[in-house]
């Protein structure tokens, strides 16, 4: 066989009037044919490039010429009309027809290997791409609810994705999904966020899982999802405060508020950050709203004092304490609540109304890890103070032994820094109580000498037996009731003056424990005239007639109102708190910026509360009154410290 | 020299006297004059110059006779044309009427008189407008227990008065800015001026 050989000017020759023939065919053709016809061509130059360079190895490399060639007398004609049809073909396949897919890959490829992808059709394909989602999702943000539209969204950037896989190159998928993301997603922001509000009204989680994974792969596009998400918690929040008709329930709405969007930021924003932030300000916001006069702290102490009267299983209690001490940290005014806090727990452990001591514990030791060590040490002490009294009461019954005297009598010692101020009171004990104070002093001397003992009769209780009429009740009762009650053993009839008189205590002391036992309940005692108010002039006498089904009951002594005082003591102990800070700042300071001074002191105090400007203000005024600080003359907006 | 310092022992040794010289030179002893010779003097109790003190007002004034002391008086008010000047004699009006030992504050009373001898001039308004201010403080702390309240005041809220007179304009008070160092009178007092406006 003669191999048929082919000299250079002739393969050239031919080379060149195929070329002319394929531009001829190109010209005439379009679209998908004249794909195809490119294709091929293309294809077949690539195929005769390598034999050339093969055949004639020990030239110069001939790939670049072929190219060059390919690109000078094909490409630079058909270009055009090859990135038209390649992109009807992917908007084809866009509206869900079948192209074929290896067609175009080749013909991407050509352009690759034009080194001119980008500037001859990416660009190009970019810019209808956005086209085509522009109206896309200028008409299905028309029709479709937020859900649909981003079921839409999320479906077409998976093709978006799926097709640079298969035809596009790698570098495209970046700008592309931009592209698509913009037109979907930010373009009509808005109108999608209003569908947030309503997602997060329904609880729809997987719709709001999906616009969360949508918009998170966009710069800054989960700023207004928190947005709405942060307004949303904060209006509910702040409807359950207007609704709010009595403390406890408010608290448990809370809890459950706050369980309910926890579990969103958890299972729909996957944790993030943003999120969790979006939470808590929402929560600052309302949880710190007045409610019929009371704080927020008061209401959170009072929900945490009724827990621990009720007591319940150590599962259930635990859980409530440790959302309740979360809460807490969204409160400004820890101060405050720390304050109520302690009262309500001196109440709970010396009325022995604390359901469970561990429980007790418990939730100190939470609010220890929350709020640091200094927020629990007096409370702490407190309940420290009646294990010990425990103790104490063993061995000072051991004393007892010989003394059969002595009523029985049991004392509990408070440490005085641990447990709220109360008023001493100069009640005149009854006789029989004389004997018992006297006893207890005498032990107490024999343990320790430098201590003195004041003290709180207000706080005590008593048994006492009532032999009425019909049958023997034994009341329990407050020292003050029981002072008033034993009167009784001496005289049939006492006025109001002449209780007082003997008895020295204040007005409102008096009327208070003479309501609780002729107006209340229990009419232990009977009042002339027989008004429900107590009055000066008022008459009482024993109720011998008095009975009840049980053998003994409770009188209690309702407390009086502590808010007041509470409140009173916590700006106390803040105007202290500020002078303290103040003065730390500028003594490590020397010369300070009055903003700085103050940005600094809301920055120390802010664990504890919010400082009132205003409030700092004064305490400088006070601190330069005081020759702590003096203003600087020049600079009447910087103070100096005085050493 | 000798026969002015004899006379001024009649009128230093005393208020009265200090009265006497009033007469003398014709000019009422509430004239902020007055209260600027005691600044020349470097007088430290209200209402009495020591002798030291005379002879160094005397010497300041340049007057060895009694006719040019009483001219002297008289022009005394040019004194405090220049600002570092002012501020110091101001200072020193607070001063002049801490009349214990250990007192920092002076009442609102005086503080009304002191504003009227020494600002009014200057500021008649302003003043005007502050003194009402802080007597009708006065009494509503009489009726009502309003907790920050004041019956007297410091030397820097005395000072601050005349600063915030200078750089506030009372046209423009939308531009006060509270969370500046400003004395806390001050902000209520700003707070008062805007509630009247509206009213």
């Amino acid at each position: 066989m003669e191999r048929k050989t082919i000299d250079l000017e002739q393969g050239w020759d031919y080379m060149q009037k195929g070329i002319t023939k394929l531009k001829k065919i190109l010209r005439e053709t379009h679209d998908e044919f004249m794909l195809r016809e490119l294709e091929q061509r293309w294809i077949t130059h690539k195929v005769m490039v390598r034999w050339l360079s093969r055949f004639f190895h020990y030239l110069p490399p001939l790939n670049g010429v072929g190219l060059t060639c390919f690109r000078d007398l094909v490409y630079m004609e058909v270009r055009a009309n090859a990135r038209k049809g390649v992109i009807t073909l992917i908007d084809k396949e866009r509206e869900g027809e079948q192209i074929d897919r290896s067609l175009l890959k080749n013909v991407v490829d050509m352009f690759v290997e034009m080194d001119k992808y980008e500037e001859d059709f990416e660009v190009q394909m970019l810019e209808d791409t956005a086209n085509y989602y522009k109206s896309k999702a200028t008409k299905w943000i028309e029709v479709d609810s937020c859900p649909d539209y981003m079921l839409k969204a999320e479906e077409c950037l998976r093709r978006e994705r799926e097709r640079v896989t298969h035809y596009l190159h790698s570098s495209t998928e970046q700008k592309l999904v931009e592209k698509v993301q913009h037109e979907l997603l930010v373009t009509h922001a808005n109108q999608l966020l209003d569908g947030v509000r309503a997602l997060l009204r329904d609880d729809k989680v997987e719709d709001l899982s999906r616009m969360y994974r949508l918009y998170q792969k966009i710069p800054k596009g989960l700023d207004p999802v928190e947005n709405v998400f942060k307004q949303h918690i904060t209006a509910e929040g702040t409807a359950l405060v207007q609704q709010a008709e009595e403390a406890s329930s408010l608290v448990r709405k809370f809890i459950e508020l706050h369980d309910k969007y926890m579990t969103y930021v958890n299972d729909c924003f996957i944790n993030h950050t943003l999120f969790h932030k979006a939470l808590k300000e929402a929560f600052e916001v309302f949880c710190n709203k007045n409610v019929a006069g009371s704080s927020s702290a008061e209401l959170l102490a009072t929900f945490c004092d009724n827990i621990l009267k009720k007591g319940g299983s150590d599962e259930a209690i635990e859980e409530t304490l440790e959302k309740v001490v979360k809460l807490l940290a969204y409160i400004s005014d820890k101060d405050l609540y720390a304050e109520f806090y302690r009262k309500k727990l001196a109440r709970r452990l010396l009325f022995d109304r604390s359901a469970n001591e561990d429980h007790e514990k418990c939730i100190l030791t939470k609010l220890k890890q929350q709020c640091g060590g200094q927020f629990t040490s007096k409370m702490e002490g407190m309940v420290m103070d009646l294990t010990l009294a425990r103790d104490n009461q063993m061995k000072f019954e051991e004393y007892l032994q010989d003394n059969t005297h002595v009523i029985d009598l049991s004392v509990t010692v408070l440490t005085t820094g641990f447990w709220p101020s109360y008023k001493s009171s100069d009640l005149n004990l009854p006789v029989e109580m004389v004997k018992c104070v006297e006893v207890f002093k005498e032990f107490y001397e024999t343990k320790t000498k430098h201590r003195k003992l004041t003290w709180i009769y207000s706080l005590g209780t008593c048994h006492i037996i009532g032999k009425f009429e019909p049958k023997t009740i034994e009341l329990v009762v407050s020292t003050y009731q029981a002072a008033a009650l034993l009167l009784f053993n001496s005289a049939d009839k006492l006025s109001y003056s002449e209780i007082m008189m003997q008895l020295n205590l204040t007005h409102e002391d008096v009327v208070r424990l003479l309501h609780s036992l002729s107006r209340a309940k229990y009419k232990i005692l009977s009042k002339e005239p027989n008004t429900t108010t107590i009055w000066p002039n008022d008459t009482f006498e024993f109720n011998y007639k008095f009975t009840d089904k049980m053998r003994r009951i409770k009188i209690p002594l309702p407390p009086v109102d502590e808010r007041k005082k509470v409140i009173e003591d916590v700006d106390k102990d803040r105007r202290y708190a500020i002078d303290a800070a103040i003065v730390r700042i500028m003594k490590s300071s020397k010369v300070l910026g009055h903003q700085q001074l103050v940005l600094e002191c809301v920055q120390q105090l802010g664990r504890m509360f919010k400082p009132d400007i205003k409030a700092i203000k004064k305490r400088i005024e006070d601190l330069i009154t005081r020759d702590y600080l003096e203003r600087d003359q020049e600079n009447p907006n910087t103070f100096k410290y005085l050493a | 020299m000798q026969l002015l310092i004899q006379c001024c022992v009649l009128w230093f040794v005393s208020p009265e006297g200090i009265e006497a010289l009033c007469n003398d030179v014709n000019v009422n002893h509430t004239d902020v004059r007055m209260l600027i010779f005691a600044w020349k003097m470097k007088a430290e109790k209200q209402g009495y110059f020591s002798k030291d003190e005379w002879r160094r007002g005397l010497k300041c004034l340049g007057a060895d006779t009694r006719p040019k002391l009483k001219k002297a008086i008289e022009g005394l008010d040019k004194e405090l044309k220049v600002p570092e000047c002012f501020e110091d004699f101001y200072s020193y009006a607070f001063q002049y009427c801490l009349t214990e030992e250990k007192q920092r504050s002076v009442d609102i009373e005086t503080i009304c008189e002191l504003l009227n001898i020494v600002l009014k001039s200057e500021f008649p308004n302003q003043v005007n407008l502050l003194v009402e201010y802080l007597k009708v403080g006065k009494q509503l702390f009489k009726l009502i227990y309003v907790q920050n309240d004041y019956r007297a005041l410091n030397m820097d809220q005395w000072r601050s008065f005349y600063r915030f007179f200078k750089e506030v304009d009372f046209h423009d008070l939308e531009n006060y800015d509270s969370s500046q160092a400003w004395t806390v009178i001050i902000d209520n007092f700003v707070e008062w001026l805007k509630e009247k406006e509206k009213n």
